[in-house]
């Protein structure tokens, strides 16, 4: 399960489970907002990816994210 | 006289380094940079008019509004050829060329697009089939040589000469078949048997039909739903992650040595204690607080709420910038092998 910003690159190279990051230097909370705010962000985006641990899927998937 | 654009980074652009890698992206009138000797390579017949500018974080993270402004600057602009890097083995550059290029391609269909990346580039395989993208060197050091291959290409196109294989011209084959007579005539036949009577001989012959290789990872059994509150969950991250220090000396780029770090007890992961040693990006971030590259504080809280078991005890990690294909591919191996045997059930691998 990858967790990435390039995912053009990412899928270019065939990964299979991929969920969004915000950035190259930080993946997981923008620095230029308040630390909440970027501990949601990451607390979000890693529950994403633990809940993609657990897709059954068949092809290369993207897995949304809301925040 | 033929209209060329080219597009650049912000280092080559001479904005700056991986501080200005948010730079928004600009067009200039005239050379900037490695313009110049385009320019002057090329020759008589085509003439760089503009160099466009763009940080290689803002293309990353702000694609399509990146797009949209190059877009923009192109509408009024003669664009005969539009050139890109070279982009040598820097991965987010190399992807920004090829981005930058086929939206251009797109505006002018009748443009030649031409770019160059050292082989281990990921650009290379996301766009070859795109645009030509010439097998360039390394690093920066290769400049003036990839400058000059592409301007040559560029400069036969504008003569009007008949353009040869993929292979011969020095550009990555984009998949297109293309028929020629060869000079003096062999009929298939004959080509076919000597290719036969090679194999039986155990002798290096060379295909005429080429069949991609693809190098794919099949998707691994999902982790059964109710069991992910048992589950043990590792992260291995190529964002250069260690304590402070450097304990196992793990390269700031071309990475061939990836670490392990025990985070037992530890709530989150500290400024101080631990930072980024990758060489690729602005560490600022990173430093402040490496949970935005291991997210150790989401693994707690997802670890008291019985979402998971546990984290795994080690994090590991690695640099990703540089590193040949191979070198990730053994230590990814090497780290497999090893949560694997730890009982691992899952892994989140987090990439910068």
């Amino acid at each position: 399960m990858l967790m990435a910003n390039l995912i053009p690159v990412a899928t270019s190279v065939g990964v299979n489970k991929m969920v969004p990051t915000i950035s190259i230097p930080y993946p997981l909370g923008d620095p230029s907002t308040p630390l909440d705010e970027q501990y949601k962000l990451r607390y979000h985006r890693v529950g994403v990816a633990l809940d993609a641990l657990t897709a059954d899927i068949s092809e290369p998937t993207l897995f949304k994210t809301k925040i | 006289m033929k209209k060329a654009i080219l597009y650049l980074n912000q280092f080559f652009g001479q904005v700056g380094g991986e501080d200005m890698a948010d730079h928004t992206p600009e067009i200039r009138e005239g050379l900037v940079g490695p313009a110049m000797e385009l320019d002057k390579q090329l020759g008589d017949d085509i003439q760089v008019t503009h160099t466009i500018i763009c940080g290689d974080n803002f293309m990353g993270s702000r694609q399509e509004e990146a797009i949209d402004m190059i877009k923009g600057f192109l509408k009024d602009k003669e664009v005969d050829f539009f050139f890109a890097g070279p982009a040598f083995r820097a991965g987010r550059y190399g992807a920004a060329c090829g981005h930058a290029g086929r939206a251009a391609q797109k505006m002018f269909p009748e443009a030649v697009v031409i770019t160059s990346m050292d082989e281990e580039n990921p650009g290379v395989e996301m766009f070859r089939k795109d645009m030509f993208i010439f097998k360039g060197g390394a690093s920066a050091a290769a400049m003036r040589n990839d400058l000059k291959a592409m301007a040559q290409f560029a400069q036969k196109l504008a003569k009007g000469e008949e353009i040869t294989t993929a292979k011969d011209e020095g550009y990555f084959g984009r998949g297109k078949r293309k028929q020629f007579f060869l000079n003096p005539p062999v009929p298939a036949t004959e080509r076919v048997i000597d290719m036969l009577l090679k194999k039986l001989n155990g002798e290096p012959f060379e295909t005429e039909l080429p069949v991609p290789v693809t190098d794919l990872v099949p998707v691994a059994p999902p982790v059964a739903p109710e069991k992910l509150s048992e589950a043990t969950i590792a992260i291995v991250t190529s964002g250069g992650i260690v304590p402070v220090g450097n304990p196992d000396r793990i390269q700031s780029a071309s990475a061939t040595k990836w670490g392990k770090y025990d985070v037992s007890g530890m709530d989150d992961l500290k400024a101080g204690e631990y930072q980024t040693i990758h060489a690729g990006f602005d560490p600022m971030a990173a430093n402040a607080d490496p949970d935005v590259i291991v997210p150790l504080d989401a693994m707690r809280q997802y670890e008291k709420e019985g979402k998971i078991k546990e984290m795994y005890k080690y994090f590991y990690s690695t640099v990703g910038t540089g590193t040949t294909q191979k070198e990730a591919a053994r230590m990814g191996a090497e780290i497999a092998a090893e949560l694997k045997e730890a009982g691992v059930d899952g892994v989140l691998l987090v990439a910068t």
